[in-house]
């Protein structure tokens, strides 16, 4: 290597470098990584297809999803009603399609809110330590009680089943989880040596949780994630079920299986059609968690 | 960051003074303080501009702690810490941003002082951005390109990620992230101790050169006296918290003076197998920085110790010029 000429005014680290600087590099690592992992890919497409289901619910359902018609309750499945009709006659393809459509709503906005408060909170507990032990201890009051319980408590407390009051309480019962992944992920970062290093580079606080800590936070938090959205299908489903949760205007795989309960051993179609939905989008979800999962954690992958 | 008047010729660049720190250690129920780990112990020297101190020592003697705190990356115990003559040992993290700017840190493991999730030019921007020295992104490239060609890496590795490069290569980008401030002043802890000896070989070059080109001031935190008496103005020998000898690095080497000091160089290998050295042997282990020794801290271990050393702490005095020794018996 040569050295800086002796001479200068003002302090230059280099000789001048010849203008060979490239652009940044596109990357096509998504299609890669979905390939490498086709349990992801087989969730991916599962729940595509579900999602299609339910944005294109008016269109795939052969009838209105709420229309009553007593002269033909309780049919089992033919060409007219694909899975049968209810006790009040309503169409249960119909029912299961825009079924769909809350269960996806109401996993992906609880997957979202969940993570987005969880993280905060998270990263306050991480990051303020004095007020890390009044927050985890809260966190811990809220876990301690099982998060059905909890959603159905906070069900009866607002009084009304709308899908937006299904989401706030699923959420609640949910953040402790992500607040408490997000605490450890970042105290175990800020640890670390660069964090240390960004500091003595005079890195502001806040800097440091967006460049370093988030950035290296980020990737099990979204694989946890992917599990909330599963669990908080399955707790609406609940909630529907027992009556806690959505009414039966609005159409919920928990509420239609409400409605056949108690046909359930002579009709057991009712039941039936939405349980397999149901199913089939939380594995799809799962799926795509574990192999988002084994993306961004190959060592754990191995182990499982 | 202007210096004041004539501040070149009446301080030294960095100089500290009795530096204390205690890492407290707490217990029982209520999480009390139920003691404190020593980890340095009225350590005190000053760097001058364009020179190299090296601190030496045994694992655990402090000497790490010691840039911590001259890096203000820890807060001191007590003692006082100056920059161009500036007391900077009080300020609060957010005043430090100036001091930052001057001063930097190249760390032991290259493999976790780089974030794994951004790549070269925005690691060596790093310094860049939060000082906002140089605006905008092409401009920074441009100056990232620089710094790579100083340190000896190719421009266009900018884009790639840590992972893709070796040990000595990521030391070199952290040495580029550390320069790219223009800082005065560098503390390498232990900055080549996880390389290969061959690549420790090529680091140590470039430090050297930097400081020649540069006029930084350096100070070099190691266990290896080969490499310190390769590359240092002068040594500080660390022990248990405490300086036991601070000397110019021929004195050191060529007249030790202290018996730490002694025990340490004899056990250098050297290069010629038909030199038959007569080596120190130090009984026993260190004795724990929870509860030091009174008196002198060495006194357990040391060959000359008698019942003063376990009286009277001896201070640091000038034995020689250019040589002080923390010793009742030195020479």
């Amino acid at each position: 290597m040569t050295s800086a000429p002796p001479e200068q005014e003002s302090y230059v680290v280099a000789r001048a470098m010849p203008a060979i600087i490239s652009a940044p590099p596109k990357r096509n690592a998504m299609m890669r990584t979905l390939r490498r992992h086709p349990t992801m890919w087989l969730g991916g497409t599962l729940l595509a297809l579900v999602a299609i289901m339910a944005i294109f619910a008016p269109i795939i359902s052969t009838s209105d999803p709420s229309a009553m018609n007593p002269a033909v309750r309780v049919q089992p499945p033919s060409a007219e009603a694909w899975f049968g009709t209810d006790m009040l006659g309503r169409d249960i393809f119909a029912r299961s399609v825009y079924g769909a459509r809350v269960s996806l709503i109401v996993g992906i906005g609880v997957a979202l809110f969940a993570t987005i408060v969880g993280m905060i909170i998270g990263l306050t507990a991480g990051f303020v330590r004095w007020a890390d032990g009044i927050i985890m201890r809260i966190m811990d009051g809220m876990m301690s009680i099982p998060a059905i319980l909890l959603a159905i408590a906070l069900m009866t407390l607002m009084r009304g089943g709308s899908v937006m009051n299904v989401i706030l309480a699923i959420t609640i019962a949910e953040i402790p989880r992500v607040a408490r992944l997000t605490r450890s992920a970042v105290l175990s970062v800020r640890e670390l040596t660069y964090v240390e290093a960004a500091v003595a580079c005079g890195t502001s606080k806040l800097g440091i949780i967006r460049l370093h800590i988030l950035p290296n936070t980020v990737a099990p938090i979204t694989v946890q994630a992917t599990y909330i959205c599963a669990s908080a299908m399955i707790t609406e489903a609940i909630l529907s079920f027992i009556g806690a949760g959505l009414p039966t205007s609005i159409p919920s795989w928990g509420n239609i299986m409400a409605e056949g309960r108690a046909l359930w051993q002579v009709k057991p179609n009712i039941v039936f059609f939405p349980a397999i939905f149901l199913s089939v989008t939380v594995l799809a979800v799962n799926l795509l968690g574990d192999g988002l999962r084994d993306a961004v954690d190959p060592r754990l992958a191995k182990r499982v | 960051m202007t210096k004041p008047e004539g501040s070149e010729t009446s301080h030294p660049l960095v100089e500290l003074r009795d530096l204390v720190k205690y890492f407290p250690i707490h217990g029982g129920l209520l999480g009390r303080q139920v003691g404190a780990v020593k980890a340095v112990d009225g350590v005190s020297f000053e760097v001058n501009a364009g020179e190299t101190l090296s601190l030496v020592g045994e694992s655990g003697c402090g000497k790490s702690t010691v840039g911590r705190c001259v890096a203000r990356l820890l807060d001191l115990t007590s003692g006082e810490l100056r920059l161009d003559g500036e007391r900077i040992d009080g300020l609060p993290q957010s005043n430090l941003k100036p001091f930052r700017k001057r001063l930097n840190i190249v760390f032991q493991d290259p493999f976790s002082s780089l974030n794994p999730r951004m790549n070269v030019e925005a690691l060596i921007s790093e310094p860049l951005r939060s000082h906002g020295i140089v605006p905008g992104r092409a401009e920074r490239r441009a100056r990232v390109a620089q710094l790579l060609d100083t340190v000896g890496l190719s421009a266009d590795i900018m884009d790639r990620m840590p992972h893709q490069f070796s040990g000595g290569q990521r030391q070199r980008i952290c040495i580029a992230r550390a320069l790219s401030s223009e800082p005065d002043f560098i503390v390498c802890d232990e900055a080549v101790s996880a390389l290969d000896v061959s690549v420790q070989a090529q680091i140590i070059n470039l430090l050297m050169r930097l400081q020649a080109d540069l006029g930084l001031a350096i100070l070099f935190i190691s266990h290896d006296l080969a490499v310190v008496e390769h590359l240092s103005d002068r040594v500080a020998v660390m022990y248990l918290g405490r300086i036991m000898e601070i000397a110019d690095r021929d004195q050191l080497f060529a007249a030790p003076a202290h018996p730490y000091t002694k025990a340490l160089l004899s056990a250098v290998p050297l290069p010629d197998p038909s030199v038959r050295q007569k080596r120190v042997i130090l009984k026993g282990e260190v004795p724990s920085p929870i509860d030091p020794p009174s008196g002198c801290p060495f006194r357990t271990r040391c060959p000359i110790a008698n019942d003063i050393c376990a009286q009277i702490r001896p201070e640091l005095v000038e034995h020689t010029p250019g040589q002080s020794v923390a010793c009742h018996f030195p020479g």
